[in-house]
């Protein structure tokens, strides 16, 4: 809602400047969006008169005019307008006037010829964003007054973001009624009147949907001037609430919106037959559109119709026949009331959104009618002229919405606000809502007018009271509500202890969109089923993601892009996988590491990331369960994972997640420069630690065994160890692997692993026959489960 | 034999001490030492010939012996002493490094300014008793909306600019519906926040597809529009560290009634006015409200007996605020150079 502060102060004049009245709407809940002048800033422009005009001796397309800027006061002025005629007043920049960007206007020759000042144009003076030409001015325009003050431009526009429960202030009255009541200032409406019918001709009007429509009013006007021009004041009004002037009918009816916040129209009366049906859309029924288009329409919406056709959508838009023409001399103004929940909805379902609709869907007051379409009249009949019917009014008047009687507890409003205010000072603040209060012993009876829609139980009166008292009045309390002590369980995972490791370990967080690219789905992870959005915002984001790698990896790919090749990025999030009717929603960690182990430093030799560098990470991460061994890593396939470097991670045979290098191929097709390590777990009770269970701690010292075996190459340490701890599972606290290797002395096909053997006692120190027994039970499982044999 | 008892002490004393003087390194002089006092040293000899001494001569020339041996003894560990300290300075000097190079390893990382300013508001709320709780992001109509008090068609609905699957399942525009899943849990009182991502299909400068959220509710049997002025008070002054004016401007949700927006005082100019508060002086950071008995009603809490109070606020805004960034798009490109910039 936008409107011009001086138009504002004619209804309600408070002795506060243009600041606080701003402040004092914002703090209201009239949230002030931007305040505006309403014109470019400028100096030195009178309205003038075009004595003479005629061609430029030089130039084609100049004129030479002679203009009248005050009394025996003429100015030879060069125009290039094309509109620029003998006898129209016009506002001219004297030399010395300053125009918007600081323009100066000097004595100037164009082609040889002086010219003495500027003919503006209304782009020129910051009235409009573009001119076609120089600004006409109305006849009676007094020559030589300052234009600023002609056109009342010490004026600002002052723009509402009204929420939408605020319906009753998309008019400037329910504005004005507003800063009435903040500042106990009268509000003074402009005087309307009645206008009396000097026929009988009445437009007849039938309720065919009363629930939707309980009020229709309307009056003919017959012989309206076609010709007449739409005042200056009105179109200056519109233009600074935001509307453009189209013609007196249409401007007449925007005014009657911006002013009372009622939407009317006028129509052709030669293009209606017989009388105004207000029904629901029969099947099949169309609009024919003023862009010649025919829309389907459906039997939920609430028509406008005559007894032929479709003429427009109720309280959203007119069709073609709905409109006056150039032409048009005969009238039928409508002032309707539509419910909200017959409006609400409609227009978006049509992809449509208008003044009117916006006005409907929130509530218009619906005792309004009548009073619109007399001041309509009154303002219409100044500038078209004409013969006013009687106002026809249908009615159907237990379905006109009524406002419910509210019970007001006192103990309540305390209850809520939390503050202590005198019974008084609540009656005060109602009654100067306008609101009918009449007390009880709990409290008060409340009736609100029948502007306000969104005050309907007891919290909403309450709401009002501690708007209008102040917000800022109502104290700031601490500490009432007790404290509700809950903790966690001890075990449970914590996803932000896992952050830190990864932080630690040189990671950094990202944080990708959650919707991804169908492509860049079916390449990394083709084989889960995905949700897709009906309306995403673009092909690229229309996919929930089954993984965040996608993310992770385009985020890499932009800082590839940008000289960042290290690169060490994890994220926490959920991923979204369709399983026959659901929809899972899983909290998944994961990383990637591509580049150099380390930033380039002296002290340590520069290499590459690998697999095991990442696996260290992981490894660090799940040891927050506090269970490390019972994670188990298996040779597995992904679709975007290298083959032979490609980890499936389960605990007790549960998944949790996978690790591996990029598959080489996507790599390739993505463009990046280099190998990448990508990890992915659930984040899910699979992850959730042990209470640690205190062991006695041996007095006796632990011993160490080395050993090195030769085994198959594709052997995998894994069962090495599983053997050699199922060998000796007393015993054994400990397996360190200090070496793998392949190469010279060891055959083709075969690798040597070396291990420490760390054995321990609990009762007692162990001997060496104890020892050589175990390194022995040892060797010979690993012998005969896997082949392996002791190298010398 | 007599010709032995000659041996002259003082020259033999004199020799030595030669050589324990010019001795370079602690073997050198532990080799002196064996020679003149060792086992079979010169001076250990002298003493086991004394045997043969007249008896009168023995203690007077035992005496010079001991005195001698005694002597030299001083002067090795004298010796001793010194060489060390030579040998330790020696050491030193050459072990000397810069130690303005660099240290070795693996730098640290760190968190998303997002998550680092969503754990800063989780611990504050968590120390004030708010347990944090998660919901789903994609939600139903019901739980997003309706349970809300936003029913079809409300004009509320053209505020969330909603990503559908179908007519039921969206992706949740606003954390508010994790209120109603804890609500139709668990019976108040109730003290919870709900932080996560939320998504509205706009897409421009100063908005994102997705975003975060940090949701409030308490529920209790006493709790007013005062209660919640002293939370969102204390919580803003200690999110930014600093004494802020605050406003509580009337403001509309549909899910709470008295509702407000929170302003305040702009922190990049202190409320002279600038550009990122459109110069105004004031930030709006946060909007709030009792919640409105329909929501009660929904989860079936008693609303003569219950009130509550929630708020809702924008991370990145926050985040924004706390730490000068200009440009909301950067939380999502993950750029390096601007994740490095919080560590």
């Amino acid at each position: 809602m936008k409107f011009s502060e001086v138009w504002l102060r004619e209804w309600v004049n408070p002795p506060v400047d243009t600041e606080t009245l701003v402040d004092q709407l914002s703090m209201a809940g009239l949230e002030v969006d931007a305040v505006s002048p309403v014109a470019g800033e400028f100096t030195g422009v009178v309205v003038g008169s075009v004595v003479t005009r005629a061609q430029h001796p030089n130039a084609d397309k100049l004129s030479l005019c002679t203009v009248e800027v005050g009394s025996d006061d003429l100015r030879q002025i060069i125009c290039g307008a094309p509109n620029v005629v003998e006898g129209m007043k016009v506002p001219v920049a004297l030399v010395g006037a300053r125009l918007p960007g600081d323009f100066k206007i000097k004595k100037a020759k164009l082609r040889g010829v002086e010219s003495q000042g500027m003919i503006c144009s209304a782009a020129e003076l910051g009235l409009a964003d573009s001119s076609d030409g120089i600004m006409p001015l109305p006849a009676d325009a007094a020559v030589g007054e300052d234009f600023r003050q002609y056109l009342g431009l010490e004026d600002r526009s002052i723009d509402l973001d009204l929420t939408p429960d605020r319906g009753d202030c998309l008019g400037l009255s329910g504005v004005a009624r507003e800063v009435g009541v903040i500042n106990r200032s009268p509000v003074t409406p402009p005087s309307m009147n009645a206008i009396e019918a000097v026929n009988q001709d009445r437009f007849p009007v039938e309720l065919e949907a009363p629930a939707a429509c309980p009020r229709y009013t309307c009056r003919i006007i017959r012989n309206t001037d076609p010709d007449a021009q739409t005042p200056l004041w009105m179109q200056e009004r519109l233009r600074r609430s935001g509307l453009r002037s189209i013609s007196p009918v249409v401007d007449v009816t925007n005014y009657i919106l911006l002013e009372l916040g009622q939407p009317m129209h006028g129509f052709d009366l030669r293009q209606l037959k017989d009388g105004i049906r207000v029904r629901m859309a029969a099947p099949g029924e169309t609009l024919l559109m003023l862009d010649g288009s025919e829309l389907s329409l459906r039997e939920d919406t609430l028509v406008i119709a005559d007894s032929e056709k479709v003429v427009a959508m109720a309280g959203i838009m007119g069709g073609e026949y709905s409109g006056v023409a150039p032409d048009t001399t005969d009238i039928l103004l409508e002032s309707a009331f539509f419910s909200p929940t017959a409006i609400i909805g409609k227009a978006r379902s049509y992809g449509m959104h208008t003044d009117a609709s916006h006005r409907f869907e929130r509530g218009v007051d619906p005792c309004l009618q009548r009073k619109a379409i007399e001041r309509a009249t009154e303002l219409l009949l100044d500038i078209v002229g004409g013969e006013p019917g009687p106002v026809v009014e249908a009615v159907s008047e237990e379905q006109v919405p009524q406002r419910p009687e509210i019970l007001l507890r006192r103990e309540r409003v305390h209850r809520v606000l939390g503050v202590t205010i005198d019974d008084q000072t609540i009656a005060d603040i109602l009654q100067r809502l306008d609101m009918q209060v009449d007390e009880v012993p709990e409290g008060w009876k409340v009736v609100a007018p029948s502007c306000r829609f969104d005050i309907e139980i007891e919290v909403d009166l309450i709401e009002e009271i501690g708007r209008i008292y102040g917000y800022t009045e109502i104290p700031t309390h601490r500490g009432s509500a007790g404290t509700l002590v809950q903790s966690e369980p001890e075990v449970a995972f914590s996803l932000e202890r896992a952050r830190k490791i990864l932080v630690d370990r040189g990671f950094y967080e990202s944080i990708t969109y959650s919707f991804i690219s169908r492509e860049m789905h079916d390449l990394v992870d083709p084989e889960q089923n995905t949700v897709e959005l009906s309306n995403p915002i673009s092909a690229d984001m229309s996919i929930m993601r089954t993984s965040l790698w996608p993310g992770l990896l385009q985020a890499a790919l932009y800082n590839q892009s940008r000289q960042q090749n290290r690169v060490r990025l994890f994220e926490s999030g959920l991923r979204f996988i369709k399983q026959d009717d659901e929809i899972k929603q899983e909290m998944m960690l994961s990383g990637l590491i591509c580049g150099t182990l380390l930033t380039e430093q002296w002290g340590a030799p520069g290499r590459d990331v690998d697999f095991f560098d990442l696996k260290g990470d992981l490894e660090a991460v799940l040891a927050l369960s506090g269970a490390p061994d019972e994670f188990r890593f298996t040779p597995g396939t992904h679709p975007s994972l290298h083959p032979g470097q490609t980890a499936r991670i389960t605990r007790d045979d549960q998944p949790v997640g996978w690790i591996g290098m990029l598959h080489p191929e996507i790599e390739a097709k993505l463009g990046f420069t280099g190998n990448l390590y990508l990890f992915e777990i659930n984040i899910d009770k699979s992850l959730d630690g042990k209470l640690p269970d205190f062991s006695a701690l041996s007095k006796f010292p632990s011993i160490r065994r080395d050993i090195a075996i030769v085994v198959d190459e594709q052997l995998e340490f894994s069962a090495v160890s599983d053997c050699i701890r199922q060998a000796a599972p007393e015993k054994l606290k400990d397996i360190l692997l200090f070496d793998v290797y392949s190469g010279e002395k060891i055959d083709s096909g075969l690798k040597s692993i070396a291990l420490g053997l760390i054995l321990q006692g609990t009762s007692h120190t162990l001997t060496d026959n104890e020892v050589e027994g175990i390194v022995g039970r040892i060797l010979t499982s690993l012998k005969n489960e896997l082949k392996a044999q002791l190298r010398d | 034999m007599g010709s032995e008892s000659t041996i002259d002490i003082p020259q033999l004393v004199s020799d030595v001490q030669g050589r324990i003087d010019q001795s370079l390194s602690l073997a050198e002089l532990d080799e002196v030492r064996v020679q003149a006092l060792g086992k079979h040293g010169l001076l250990t000899a002298q003493l086991k010939q004394l045997g043969q001494l007249p008896k009168e001569e023995r203690p007077k020339a035992g005496q010079m012996i001991n005195k001698a041996k005694q002597g030299l003894q001083a002067s090795i560990e004298a010796r001793r002493v010194e060489l060390e300290t030579l040998a330790l300075q020696a050491r030193l000097a050459s072990e000397h490094i810069d130690i303005t190079l660099p240290g070795r390893g693996q730098a640290p990382g760190g968190l998303h300014p997002v998550t680092r300013t969503l754990e800063r508001i989780d611990r504050w709320f968590a120390n004030a008793g708010f347990r944090v709780e998660e919901g789903p992001e994609i939600e139903d109509d019901y739980h997003n909306f309706e349970a809300l008090n936003i029913p079809d068609h409300h004009p509320a609905r053209a505020m969330h600019d909603t990503f559908y699957f179908d007519a039921h399942l969206l992706l949740r525009t606003h954390t508010s519906p994790v209120q109603i899943r804890v609500m139709e849990h668990n019976p108040p009182p109730l003290k919870i926040i709900a932080p996560g991502r939320v998504y509205r299909c706009d897409s421009d400068l100063t908005h994102t597809p997705m975003f975060h959220q940090v949701e409030g509710l308490l529920v209790d049997e006493q709790v007013s529009f005062a209660d919640l002025k002293g939370v969102i008070y204390d919580f803003l002054q200690s999110f930014f560290e600093r004494e802020l004016k605050l406003r509580f401007r009337p403001s509309y949700f549909p899910f709470t009634e008295p509702s407000a927006e929170v302003d305040i005082q702009c922190v990049m100019c202190n409320g002279a006015g600038c550009r990122v508060c459109g110069n105004t002086g004031w930030l709006e950071v946060l909007g709030c409200g009792m919640v409105h008995p329909a929501v009660f009603e929904h989860v079936g809490i008693d609303t003569e007996k219950y009130t509550g109070y929630a708020f809702g606020m924008g991370v990145e805004r926050l985040a924004m605020l706390r730490y000068g960034v200009n440009d909301l798009r950067l939380f999502f490109e993950n750029d390096m150079r601007f994740l490095q910039q919080f560590a």
